[in-house]
């Protein structure tokens, strides 16, 4: 299969580059728009030995997600915006179990139940909070195929490295959308995992993964430990950035919505504008110093923010700037997807207008 | 220079004509070709009786956005697809349209929607039952297309079709096939004639 | 000289924080016991929950892993799913088993997951002060219904062990109390069966202990160890199934 170039649906890339990853457990609950990744698993894994199930809930895939990964199993689980807010609990134990997994999420429109289309509405909850407590995610956006395949495989080495949860954000548009992928191998790492699994206590001390700790000082030692774990976690920071530096109007976008974004864009500079483009493919730890030194070069700059939603990342973006140029949020609901020629029109708006001068 | 190659397509027609089947085939065998492509299929509701529809892009270039406002290129298999996409295609872009479910004469304001738009009228469900393969309109559209585009060639559509197809439906391959020749033969002689 | 008793080598040597008169701390003695005899010490993984026995990592001295309320089954199911070889059980309370979880238990259960489950059923919450439980039986007392459970507006006791006898995926399922030492044998060779039923790969094992809360019964712990026998008449003793 190496080196051969297929057709694929981005939800098909992801299950791909899972099993290019190691996975060996999958543990689920169907819900659209992701079905074709537990569909592949349940046939792919048993032939390699793996184990497929599909649960009775999201809530009970997420704990057996938990229990294979606290004996060292490469396990992962995917589902969509509702499916993950009912794990959030079970993401918050494997935060603080610091048990590696990977966990997909193929964002569709809310909130409750929503619709199936396209949007970016779990941005917030995928870097802020995945669930209660101080706990963070690595979270990659894939834009392609290409991507999804070769982020799902490698989240599967840095979730083992940095023993925390890895998240694949999708939305609807790149899971159902078909594009080229070459299986390429990528020499994936293994992660010995001998010094923390539960393997049964056989020739050395019992060993407890808890995450309880009724004494303060410990609960905060916990904590800031997981803080050191996140700042490590910059050196994972991954972004696509076209532009010198000079352009007055930088465009950012992430997932599907840079697909479109950087369409505009690159026609926009064809023809001359003075635009740039910048795409967070890490949402956390997001790429602020960056952004920050993009901001600080040439011209002061206007940030439009481009999202499938009510404005999220937009305050990411403002973070990042401390006070360098304007970041603007042009956002999109559920529903309203916007064609290239929009954004053009957007950007084109900006670049005729100067916030910085004075009336 | 050299025109850069880049197709905007959007096919569309009811649910049960195999549009997504041949959007999907179209792609591959875009990607057969060597050329960039992208399958992006409307799902959902949509699915379920209704308009049904897909863009794909073939390109040379990296493919950026999937989503295309204004094609260069319809496949059109029915009336409701015709009234809705064809006010989106491009100035000067041709639209491929099923004679059979889209009659010209019931469209009041024909003119004034396809005015400076190429349009191609082929009775795709008479050509296909012609060819014994009443059930495969769609592989007669890609093939009157390819008949106006010569996108790919022959030896390409076979292997895409029969990979597309797969183990399981690879006794469907010689009547699509039928089909698709039906739809290429009929374009030509109508270019030629 | 026969050595016949001795400290299980299973158990650790901490103090038991159990209030006097629990029974939590009898049935982890037994359960020791029983993977020391059976020699899977070294392979086996203890599930602890959310209740009084969330600490059963201070006192048993096996693998364990902490789950969230109510999920201990889902998670001792991924366990044993991606490591057949271990020997997975759960420790859980009446709420968490059969409030919260009881769909993970009996999708577990239905799934014949081989694992042993053992469900502590004190009718009530004892670690968050005393509220009522599926379990709690009618007409009693409790800081959330104070004035007894009414069926009409509390519902029935929940019989969890008399549904899973009834699951084909279930392999072996009994009721048991330890508020006696006869009854103390007899569960030693019961959870000992449980055990061996998930060696055997037979099927999920399920094991109910009846057991007494003093604290939040407001009874003194003699009162509390006797007041086991009218639990009982609700949720009768004995092996319901293997």
């Amino acid at each position: 299969m190496s080196g051969q170039r297929v057709l694929v649906k981005g939800v098909e890339a992801i299950a791909l580059g899972a099993l290019e990853g190691g996975c060996e457990c999958y543990f689920g609950y169907p819900i659209t728009p992701q079905n074709e990744i537990p569909e592949i698993m349940s046939v792919e894994l048993p032939k390699r030995g793996g184990v497929f199930l599909q649960a009775e809930s999201e809530t009970s895939a997420i704990n057996m997600v938990l229990g294979a990964s606290a004996v060292g199993a490469r396990v992962m689980t995917s589902s969509s915006s509702p499916g993950i807010s009912l794990m959030s609990e079970g993401f918050s134990y494997l935060i603080a179990l610091e048990l590696p997994c990977v966990i997909v999420n193929v964002m569709r429109g809310g909130p409750g139940l929503g619709g199936i289309e396209v949007s970016q509405g779990d941005y917030f909850q995928a870097v802020k909070a995945p669930g209660h407590g101080d706990g963070k995610f690595l979270v990659f956006a894939p834009y392609s195929c290409e991507e999804a395949y070769e982020l799902t495989a490698k989240a599967f080495e840095l979730a083992d490295l940095y023993r925390n949860p890895v998240l694949i954000l999708s939305d609807a548009i790149l899971g159902q959308m078909k594009e080229p992928l070459t299986l390429e191998p990528l020499n994936i790492r293994k992660i010995p995992k001998d010094d923390w699994a539960l393997t049964g206590a056989k020739g050395r001390p019992s060993r407890v993964i808890k995450s309880l700790f009724l004494d303060s000082a410990e609960l905060a030692e916990r904590n800031l430990r997981l803080k050191r774990k996140y700042q490590e976690m910059e050196r994972e920071i991954r972004f696509e950035w076209i532009g010198e530096g000079s352009e007055r109007v930088i465009a950012v976008a992430f997932g599907s919505m840079a697909r479109i974004t950087k369409e505009a864009v690159l026609w926009l500079r064809k023809m001359g504008y003075d635009v740039g483009f910048f795409r967070p493919i890490t949402l956390f730890p997001f790429p602020k110093r960056v952004l920050r030194e993009i901001a600080e070069k040439g011209n002061p700059k206007v940030f439009l923010v481009f999202e499938l939603n009510l404005g999220q990342m937009i305050e990411d973006v403002v973070i990042s700037l401390s006070g360098l140029g304007k970041a603007i949020s042009i956002p999109y609901p559920p529903s309203v997807l916007p064609f290239p020629e929009d954004i053009e029109k957007e950007i084109l708006k900006w670049l005729n207008f100067s916030p910085f001068q004075g009336a | 220079m050299e025109k850069e190659i880049r197709y905007e397509i959007i096919l569309s027609g009811f649910g049960g004509q195999g549009i997504l089947f041949a959007g999907n085939l179209l792609a591959l065998c875009g990607m057969y070709q060597g050329f960039n492509v992208s399958f992006l299929p409307v799902y959902g509701p949509e699915m379920r009786g209704g308009t049904c529809h897909c863009t794909v892009i073939i390109s040379q270039r990296e493919i950026a956005s999937p989503l295309v406002r204004e094609p260069g290129y319809l496949i059109i298999l029915n009336l409701p697809s015709f009234l809705k996409f064809i006010p989106r295609l491009k100035s000067g872009g041709l639209a491929l349209v099923n004679s059979d479910l889209v009659r010209i004469e019931d469209i009041s304001e024909y003119e004034a929607l396809s005015v400076g738009k190429r349009v191609v009228s082929l009775p795709l469900n008479t050509l296909a039952e012609k060819a014994g393969a009443s059930m495969a309109v769609n592989l007669c559209a890609l093939g009157a297309f390819n008949g106006l585009l010569e996108l790919f060639s022959e030896d390409t559509f076979k292997e895409a079709l029969k990979e597309f197809l797969g183990k399981e439906k690879a006794h469907l391959f010689e009547v699509n096939l039928r089909a698709y020749e039906m739809g290429y033969r009929a374009v030509r002689e109508l270019h030629s004639g | 000289m026969a050595q016949l008793f001795t400290f299980p080598r299973s158990l650790k040597s901490n103090l038991f924080h159990y209030c006097p008169g629990c029974h939590h701390s009898i049935i982890h003695r037994i359960l020791c016991e029983v993977i020391d005899e059976l020699g899977i010490r070294e392979r086996t993984v203890g599930i602890a929950s959310i209740g009084c026995a969330c600490f059963l990592y201070f006192y048993i001295d096996v693998d364990i892993v902490e789950a969230p309320h109510g999920r201990s089954c889902s998670t001792a199911t991924g366990i044993k799913r991606a490591r057949p070889d271990l020997v997975v059980f759960t420790y859980q309370g009446d709420g968490d088993f059969s409030a919260i979880g009881l769909g993970d238990s009996l999708h577990s259960a239905s799934r014949g997951e081989k694992i042993t489950a053992i469900m502590i059923n004190n009718t009530v919450y004892g670690m968050t002060g005393g509220q009522v439980s599926p379990t709690t039986l009618l007409n009693q007392k409790t800081t959330t219904t104070p004035e007894g459970r009414r069926p009409d507006r509390d519902g029935y006791p929940l019989k969890v062990a008399e549904i899973l006898a009834g699951f084909e995926g279930v392999a072996f399922c009994a009721r048991t109390a330890v508020n006696t030492p006869k009854r103390v044998l007899e569960s030693k060779r019961i959870l000992r069966r449980a055990f061996e039923v998930q060696l055997e790969e037979r099927g999920f094992s399920y094991v109910e202990f009846l057991s007494a809360c003093p604290v939040n019964w407001k009874m003194d712990p003699i009162k509390a160890n006797w007041h086991v026998n009218t639990l009982t008449e609700v949720f009768p003793l004995g092996i319901l199934k293997g």
